[in-house]
């Protein structure tokens, strides 16, 4: 609660830059070859030991990309990303194969508890009731740890890096890879689909609900090294899982791209909730570095009443293209989007959410809450389409902005596209600055103008905080503040 | 020129290199003109009529809606005049008026007796006095296709002026009536409302079932000050292909209205660039439209708030029958400056059919931050319970139903003014609700 | 403890405030009466540090601090507090997160340390029972979906949680129904102490029934025209304000 004036210190203790994540740590990597070739992916794939089906998989999608050209439509602007001088491959040294904790190096462990990723498997103390979560924890292109994992199989439930997946389950990865984001999906997706290293699987078996929160931890740390992450969660028939991915990068005078593809499979009756907060180097104030964070998230409500939520609160990055999107196929089923995204110094976010409704009775919900602040540009992209069989399609549609200072751009371009007379959809937008009158009412309670700020903003993204798990609000509602610092004044 | 690869080209666009290669020689404005008006089409021509993936036509497929390019109407005959008559609506409403029959200006069906401070002076002439003027549609993308096409081709239409401090008491109705085989017309309307001046404009459409293709530009130039109420009416024959442009910039102060109500043709597209160059100015925005069968409906409109303080209200509301398909793209900006803008849009479709569908983009593009600025859209059937409601009353379904799309459409066209123009629209739309066309 | 020596303050260039001068003691109640538009509002909002308004001449102290040389949220820590006219909606800012943030950023610029939160909800709890203020209104977002008395009684509940040394009350009547305005009153009165005092700002008469003032001023065109004891007000209220008005037409 009194996270205003906590964050607010926090910051004042950070001196250069507000970004505490951008040490970088010293380990020998194992990287491939500069630039990207078939020879890249063939490296790639026999680095993780894939059968041949994956290596073809990969090839075609290598190929394919060679003919696709970049998007240009959405409200980003950046100099062409050299994809020959990029590695698309490096992992630290000695963590090739499966591993236990006790294996992993100690340098990694320092690592994540510098960045607050617990990858221990704590204790529960006597008679606290704590909330675990099972950690993936992927470091440049591969997983280095995933935690808890016997007591997630004594449940049925499958938690590993992908390339583990592709190798020990490789019924499930065939059957659902590439089934919600086709390897020819688009630009980004499918070079990932060409070159993604590591990510992590799950799969919830049928009437299972997810013993712990899963969560997947990526950093980037090498120099020029792009992440292609690949994250594929399979909810079969009447089960639940909540999911949190969070990301950071090492602070880098060049930019750096990271380009993963997330796929939910949502079957009859099962949920999945996915978090994220990302909060990738977002670069200096003059632009200098920063990740290009080009993602393409879908989740695909298979089955009948099925539902997946999507929760993001986006602080990071250079560039943000990301638009998680659900599929509402099965009847009855469900789609859910809240975002907070933020926008500071020169950071440019154009992101938004698809809700295709095709089945029956299908509804969907989206809240968007932009801030823009410094001399950023903040874009929502939605798209909300009802398909002639969707009957009684219902969507809700509420996207806020808010402007702090004269220099940056709030921008809103949502799409509503109805085929059936039986849809109902609903959209509001609304952008304003924060009131001064209001700031001015704090400031009269005793509240620095700062303070004052920090507090209405939260107050302004409250309904998707709200939304995320309990570790993972507080943790944002700190970044949010964090995030705005120097927007003020 | 970077040589795309183009698509090979359709019959309508073959047909329209065709017509341009003939219009060119005779067409007026000298040399000047000819400049321009190749410029415009050469642009056309490089991209092609525009089709779903040009963003900004991404609902209203131009390509695939035109099949083919009429001929150029050759003005109007003895019978043309005399069919013209019986089409010619709005003429209880007391107005100067202007009637262009197949894009030729109708005397006979005209009263023209411009009272003091208003000069009405035909295209041709700002075309011979100056070209650039007259062909460059100030405010509009100079690119658009509907716009490039116009400044290409046309010749005909009215040049407006109303002097600095003159209040007109009296609507001016512009009409623009097609019969006959099928042609295409293009004409431009030029208004300049001087400062503190006032002034009311009348634009119709109508015309014979015939395959007709019109193509309107509408200049509109509010001084400070000034006020200008603009009421279009189209109501072309079902086979007409309808696009539409108006731009206009607002003078510091100046106060627009705009009441548009949409009723006839296969496909009509109407655009709107409205341009706040002054401060303080407001502008209000409206429009309703009815389309049953296969017909079409598409608003486009852009405003651009470049000025401080200024306020823009946006309402457009269409019903939707049959397997009619309803398109609006709105979008707001706040230029970088542009501080104490309010400027809200809402869209509302109402789908009364199983087949019928409608598309919205309503967009907000903001680079200023002491701004209260929104957008709603919303889509749907009729509210059962209401409907049931009335039912219940006693009421039969198409009875109930035409009731509440009458209530829905009905704050947009309760706004005006002149009490026999009110009238006649809301009879128009009485009309559509029964025959639901 | 309040001093202000003839101010001049606008807004957008306009004069509002012309010269006023006023001096409250510790522990005294005075009351502000006048016309509409005779800058009784600005005065609260000159003297609480609003970024609309240009003071253009004069002082004003706060136990001989000057206030024109500190930020609002400095104003409000050396212990000035305004009973908002018209109290601010916060969305998504629960009552009692707002509470606990400004009572403990008083704190720390005060020197003085946070209120742990056990003991912070238990002195809202009795400082809000007392003003008729459920728990239920001080979980939802602050002044959002209140009632007029509802916000008004919020106002007089974060007076006595903050413990001011000032209260200024802006046309705190206002929108009120009887009831309302007594419960508000009693709670102003309950503030009433020695080293406090009380600024009330009012347009009618009924608002000193219940809050009763030591010393009632008149205020037109900007300046105190006229200073007497609570029989001043009754006055007014009887002949209303049409001779202030008029004597002021040069």
């Amino acid at each position: 609660m009194p996270a205003v004036q906590e964050t607010v210190a926090r910051v004042r203790e950070i001196d250069v830059d507000q970004y505490k994540y951008g040490f970088v740590t010293d380990i020998e990597s194992d990287r491939a070859e500069q630039g990207l070739s078939e020879d890249t992916v063939r490296f790639i794939s026999a680095k993780k030991g894939e059968p041949e089906w994956m290596l073809e998989w990969r090839l075609d999608a290598y190929r394919r990309w060679r003919t696709m050209t970049e998007p240009n439509w959405a409200r980003v602007d950046y100099p062409p990303i050299p994809y020959e001088e990029l590695y698309y491959y490096s992992a630290p040294k000695g963590t090739a194969g499966p591993k236990t904790l006790d294996d992993v190096d100690p340098e990694l462990l320092k690592t994540y508890a510098k960045l607050g990723i617990p990858l221990v498997e704590q204790e529960l103390l006597a008679g606290v009731q704590e909330r675990r979560v099972a950690v993936d924890a992927v470091f440049d292109s591969v997983s280095v740890a995933t935690t808890f994992q016997k007591e997630l199989r004594q449940a049925g439930v499958i938690f590993c890096p992908i390339s583990e997946a592709i190798r020990e389950h490789p019924e499930l990865v065939k059957k659902y890879l590439g089934s919600v984001v086709p390897a020819s999906d688009n630009f980004f997706a499918t070079l990932n689909s060409a070159v993604f290293s590591d990510g992590s699987f799950v799969y919830i078996p049928k009437g299972v609900r997810c013993p712990m929160e899963l969560s997947t931890y990526f950093r980037i740390n090498e120099r020029n090294t792009g992440q292609f992450e690949r994250t594929l969660i399979i909810a079969d028939e009447g089960s639940y899982v909540s999911y949190l991915e969070g990301c950071t990068a090492p602070m880098r005078d060049e930019n750096q791209l990271h380009a993963a593809v997330v796929e939910l499979v949502a079957l009859d009756d099962a949920e999945i909730k996915y978090s994220t907060v990302q909060n990738w180097y977002p670069g200096d104030a003059d632009g200098k570095g920063g990740i290009y964070n080009f993602v393409t998230k879908r989740g695909d409500c298979r089955g009948k009443n099925a539902k997946i939520s999507w929760t993001q609160v986006e602080t990071g990055s250079a560039i943000t293209w990301k638009y998680p999107s659900c599929i509402l196929r099965g009847d009855n089923s469900r789609g859910e989007f809240y975002s907070i995204a933020i926008s500071n110094g020169r950071q440019q976010v154009d992101s938004g959410t698809k809700m295709i409704h095709l089945g029956k009775n299908t509804t969907s919900k989206i809240i968007s809450k932009g801030i823009s602040a410094g001399r950023s540009q903040n874009t929502y992209r939605g798209l909300v389409s009802a398909h002639r069989k969707a009957t009684n399609a219902r969507n809700f549609t509420n996207c806020d902005s808010l402007l702090i200072g004269e220099e940056c751009g709030a921008h809103t371009v949502p799409y509503l596209e109805a085929k059936t007379s039986t849809a109902v959809f609903e959209h509001e937008a609304t952008t304003s600055k924060i009131s001064d009158d209001q700031k001015f009412y704090c400031q009269q309670r005793g509240l620095s103008e700062e303070e004052a700020v920090a507090l209405i903003v939260n107050g302004f993204v409250k309904d998707v905080l709200q939304q995320l798990p309990m570790e993972f609000a507080v943790e944002a509602q700190k970044l949010i503040s964090i995030s705005l610092e120097g927007s003020v004044g | 020129m970077n040589a795309e690869v183009r698509p090979i080209r359709t019959a309508a666009e073959t047909g329209l290199i065709d017509a341009f290669e003939r219009a060119r020689s005779a067409q007026a404005g000298g040399e000047a003109a000819r400049a321009i008006r190749e410029e415009a089409f050469s642009g056309v021509v490089a991209r092609g009529l525009p089709n779903r993936r040009v963003e900004e036509w991404k609902y209203t497929d131009l390509r695939a809606l035109m099949r083919e390019a009429q001929p150029i109407a050759e003005g109007a005959t003895e019978a043309d005049v005399s069919a013209a008559r019986s089409l010619l609506p709005l003429q209880e409403v007391d107005a100067l008026r202007l009637v262009f029959v197949n894009g030729a200006f109708a005397e006979l069906l005209s009263a023209i007796d411009a009272p003091q401070g208003v000069t009405i002076t035909p295209f041709a002439h700002a075309l011979q006095s100056d070209a650039r003027a007259a062909l460059t549609l100030a405010g509009a993308p100079q690119g658009d296709a509907a716009v490039a096409l116009n400044t290409a081709f046309v010749t005909s239409g009215v040049t407006i002026t109303v002097a600095a401090g003159t209040k007109v008491a009296r609507p001016i109705h512009i009409a623009n009536v097609q019969t006959g085989p099928g042609h295409a017309a293009y004409g431009r309307v030029l208004v300049t409302i001087g400062e503190g001046a006032e002034a009311t404009l009348i634009e119709s459409f109508s015309g014979d079932s015939g395959g007709h293709q019109v193509n309107s530009t509408v200049g509109l130039t509010l001084g400070d000050d000034s006020k200008a109420t603009l009421i279009k009416l189209q109501d072309e024959g079902f086979g007409t292909l309808h696009l539409a442009t108006l731009a206009a910039t607002l003078g510091a102060r100046a106060e627009l209205k705009t009441v548009a109500l949409t009723a006839g043709a296969a496909a009509s597209r109407q655009q709107i660039y409205l341009g706040f160059k002054g401060a303080k100015a407001t502008a209000d925005l409206t429009g309703a439209g009815f389309a049953g069968a296969r017909r079409h409906l598409d608003t486009t409109l852009v405003v651009e708030h470049d000025a401080v303080g200024c306020t823009s209200r946006e309402t457009f509301k269409t019903a939707l029958d049959g397997e009619a398909r309803s398109v609006f793209q709105g979008k707001i900006v706040v230029r970088p400056g542009a501080q104490k803008t309010d400027g809200k849009m809402m869209a509302k479709a109402l789908l009364l059919s199983e087949g019928a569908e409608a598309d919205a983009k309503p967009e907000l593009e903001i680079f200023a931050d002491d701004v209260v600025c929104g957008h709603g859209a919303t889509v749907g059937a009729l509210d059962d319970e209401l409907l049931f409601y009335l039912m219940s009353r006693g009421l039969p379904k198409v009875e109930a139903e035409a009731l509440l799309v009458q209530a829905f459409v009905g704050e947009v066209l309760e706004s005006i003014e002149i009490e026999p123009l009110r009238e006649a629209l809301v009879a128009r739309s009485e009309r559509w609700l029964v025959a639901r066309d | 403890m309040l001093s202000i020596q003839n101010l001049h303050a606008s807004i957008e260039d306009k004069e509002i405030l012309r010269g006023l001068t006023l001096d409250v003691k510790a522990g005294e109640v005075h009351a502000i009466m006048g016309p509409n538009g005779s800058g009784k509002s600005t005065l609260s909002y000159v003297l609480a540090g609003k970024d609309d308004y240009e003071v253009t001449a004069g002082s004003a102290s706060l136990d001989g601090q000057d206030l024109f040389a500190l930020e609002p949220d400095e104003r409000a820590a050396a212990g000035l507090f305004l009973a908002f006219q018209y109290p601010l909606e916060i969305p998504g800012v629960a009552t009692m997160t707002f509470l606990k943030t400004a009572l403990n950023a008083q704190r720390r610029a005060r020197g003085e340390a946070e209120l742990p939160t056990p003991a912070f909800i238990k002195l809202v709890r009795e400082k809000a029972d007392g003003l008729g203020i459920s728990t239920d209104m001080l979980k939802r977002g602050l002044n959002v979906g209140f009632s007029g008395g509802e916000k008004k009684r919020n106002e007089v509940l974060q007076m006595a949680l903050l413990e001011p040394k000032l209260c200024v009350l802006d046309e705190t009547d206002s929108g009120l129904d009887i009831d309302a305005l007594k419960v508000v009153a009693e709670g102003v009165n309950a503030l009433r102490a020695q080293d406090r005092s009380f600024v009330v700002i009012t347009h009618y008469q009924r608002l000193l029934d219940h809050i009763r003032p030591d010393v009632v001023h008149v205020m037109s065109k900007g300046r105190i025209v006229r200073t007497g004891g609570p029989e001043l007000a009754h006055e007014l209220e009887a002949r209303g304000y049409a001779d202030y008005i008029s004597d002021e037409a040069a």
